[in-house]
């Protein structure tokens, strides 16, 4: 607005110097013209621009940053497939993703940990349904110099660990484990992550489960008061600092070791197997956690049973509210969900991601109908 | 707009015009850099308003206890500040009393003694460096700084001050050390670019006056030239601590993010920039994330407080007369 007044007065102080008055005043309204035909068109090209992410989606979305690439990839490829239906998708954090929806700013969420009933409580005007989308699993990573062997770990000896009371690698509960290995005398130097994390509450969820006094000094939540150790910001920072820190410990996502070749230890199972993560694993502890499934999905699978069950596994959700008045959002978003169930579960492994055992997809299936 | 009328009428006339629009200029700019210059309180009020308002949570629950309170236990619900505002003071003051001396060094040097190819070599050397995004600095610490602290830094340290409270524990290279380490190294370019400014606008009299009283020039620098870039000098010093109070990235990813406070500088620290950063997205709790932003609040008062402090040190220390 400001360069077009200057350029105005700029067209004026020449026109001055004229002596026609009349003509100057035609012309004048005919540079008034151009000049607004002008910011007409820029008017019109910025909005194009602007409108080219927010006009053409037809659902917003916003949430967890962990299945953020399998997301974009199933919103990518079902709008290839139906043209009609375009997502949004933010991957601002699951805590981010409850405030949103329960703001009502998006038409739905995603988040790693399920809802608190508190949280649930605080939205007004509907219920919120979980909808599990695609599993993980969390790993042990370490660095001793001088052991190659991948290390075996109970989830009491995890515990003690990140507890601080176990302090040294050639510890009685670690070699115990781990006959055969030559551990070092050194002091474990505990890593864990900094920011506030899906990774995080299913590590503390499985330590919890496993060891009392964890549940009750410590607890489950994304960001932690932590007894030891030094955090690190996000998988690459946690990963980063275990391999640059001898006779260290962190833990990572499954996805992120298997990306960049990691290497990463076993954790014994329910059943007192001790198992190494994998998809398979992760979807075995998802069906073994099925049976004892409640009705709104809010449920945790650490510590699963199953004889090949990945302790450390996680469901991640889809938040969707129960009452959308807009009728086509509402048709649009009940296929995209069945198709996620069925097609959509394909595009899983490419990615790392585990999929959903059919136990929990056939319950899924049913809970699509209570969006209203 | 003027009538067109008398415009044709004289060239005498229209000298008069423009004049008289130019002087209808003024009031006009004086207005429009007034708005312009409003908008900068008006977002600092609008910014405190905000804190406070959204803080209102933990402030209710807390009460100044939060001030001087250990805990940090988003399960628990109990949050206190005192670890990240001790963690936040204490590298930041470090990283100025390491770059300090070693940036104002350098810009005396730079403005007064260097050859001037050398110094303006030197100079867009230091200003690229002032544009290096933090993160990169992040990194260049985590795979430099980090592993030097470690290996070589913190058991010299240990070995040769160690009777000291200060170097004694474990080190595991990330710590505060290394977040003061780096914000020095980060703040550095600042006080050069800044003081060496302060130095060359000092007039040439000063130096000769010093110069023709049988000064070296070494005297002529030290004791006429500083003194009278003081205010300058002083300026950068304060930008620097702002921008060590307030830096995130860098400092997230080597201090350790550990909110205690221990004795030792070679110990894991935590900031309140850092774990604002850190927790915020995934902050599910109400009061959690209220105390997060009351952890801003309190960030914000520090920063006002140290820059209020810097006010009245000049004041304080500006003889009557004396240029400023």
């Amino acid at each position: 607005m400001h360069g077009y007044a200057l350029g105005e007065a700029r067209h004026s102080g020449e026109r001055d110097c004229s002596a026609n008055g009349g003509k100057i005043n035609s012309r004048r309204r005919q540079d008034e013209e151009t000049n607004l035909k002008r910011l007409g068109v820029w008017t019109v090209a910025l909005a194009t621009l602007a409108g080219a992410g927010a006009w053409a989606a037809d659902l917003h979305a916003a949430g967890a940053t962990f299945p953020a690439p399998i997301y974009q990839k199933w919103f990518q490829e079902y709008k290839r497939q139906h043209a009609s239906v375009q997502v949004n998708y933010q991957s601002i954090g699951s805590g981010g993703g409850i405030r949103q929806l329960t703001a009502g700013t998006v038409d739905f969420g995603a988040s790693d940990a399920p809802m608190t009933d508190s949280q649930m409580a605080e939205i007004k005007g509907f219920q919120v349904l979980h909808f599990p989308t695609v599993m993980g699993a969390v790993v042990p990573t370490y660095n001793i110099p001088g052991v190659s062997q991948e290390l075996k770990f109970s989830g009491e000896t995890l515990a003690g660990i990140y507890l601080g009371k176990i302090t040294r690698w050639n510890d009685g509960s670690i070699a115990k484990e781990n006959p055969g290995v030559k551990l070092p005398g050194a002091g474990i130097i505990v890593t864990h992550r900094s920011d506030g994390s899906g990774t995080t509450f299913v590590w503390s969820d499985y330590l919890s489960k496993v060891s009392p006094e964890w549940k009750s000094k410590v607890g489950a939540n994304t960001s932690l008061n932590w007894p030891v150790g030094l955090g690190a910001k996000g998988n690459e920072g946690v990963a980063g600092l275990v391999k640059q820190t001898p006779n260290s410990i962190g833990y990572v996502e499954l996805i992120y070791a298997v990306q960049n070749k990691m290497g990463y230890g076993l954790v014994k199972n329910a059943e007192g197997i001790f198992v190494k993560a994998d998809l398979a694993g992760v979807t075995a502890a998802a069906a073994g956690a099925a049976k004892s499934m409640p009705a709104d999905f809010r449920v945790s699978i650490t510590d699963a049973p199953g004889k090949t069950s990945y302790p450390i596994s996680t469901f991640t959700w889809l938040l969707i509210p129960d009452r959308i008045s807009d009728a086509a959002k509402r048709e649009d978003l009940k296929a995209f969900l069945k198709w996620m169930l069925s097609d959509g579960q394909g595009y899983c492994a490419g990615l790392s991601y585990a999929p959903l055992p059919h136990q929990v997809v056939a319950k899924e299936m049913k809970q699509i109908e209570r969006i209203q | 707009m003027a009538a067109p009328a008398s415009i044709a009428a004289s060239p005498q006339g229209e000298t008069r015009t423009i004049r008289q629009r130019l002087r209808g200029g003024d009031p006009v700019a004086h207005l429009l850099t007034m708005l312009v210059a409003g908008t900068v309180l008006l977002l600092t009020v609008l910014l405190v308003y905000q804190l406070w308002i959204q803080s209102a949570d933990a402030r209710h629950a807390f009460g100044f206890g939060f001030l001087w309170s250990m805990d940090w236990d988003p399960n628990a619900g109990k949050f206190g500040a005192l670890p990240f505002v001790y963690g936040t003071l204490v590298t930041s003051a470090l990283a100025l009393l390491i770059s300090v001396p070693l940036g104002v060094g350098a810009a005396i040097f730079l403005a007064e003694l260097a050859p001037p190819r050398w110094s303006s070599v030197l100079t867009f050397l230091v200003e690229l460096l002032a544009a290096v995004p933090s993160v990169i600095y992040g990194l260049l610490a985590i795979f430099t700084l980090v592993p030097m602290v470690r290996d070589w830094l913190g058991p010299a340290l240990e070995d040769t001050l160690g009777f000291l409270p200060w170097f004694k524990g474990p080190i595991y290279g990330v710590g505060v050390m290394t977040a003061a380490l780096i914000l020095a190294v980060m703040t550095f370019p600042y006080i050069i670019s800044i003081s060496r400014e302060a130095l060359l606008s000092v007039p040439r009299e000063q130096r000769e006056a010093a110069l023709a009283v049988g000064a070296t020039k070494w005297e002529s620098t030290w004791d006429a030239v500083v003194p009278f870039a003081r205010l300058g000098i002083l300026g950068s010093v304060f930008l620097s601590l702002a921008r060590a109070l307030g830096e995130t990235m860098a400092v997230t990813m080597v201090i350790g993010n550990d909110p205690k406070i221990a004795a030792s500088l070679l110990a894991p620290g935590y900031t309140i920039a850092s774990v604002i950063a850190n927790e915020f997205t995934e902050a599910t709790g109400k009061l959690h994330l209220s105390a997060l932003i009351l952890l801003g609040l309190v960030l914000f008062l520090i920063t006002m407080i140290l820059n209020a402090a810097a006010r009245l040190l000049i004041v304080a220390t500006t003889r009557p007369g004396a240029a400023k």
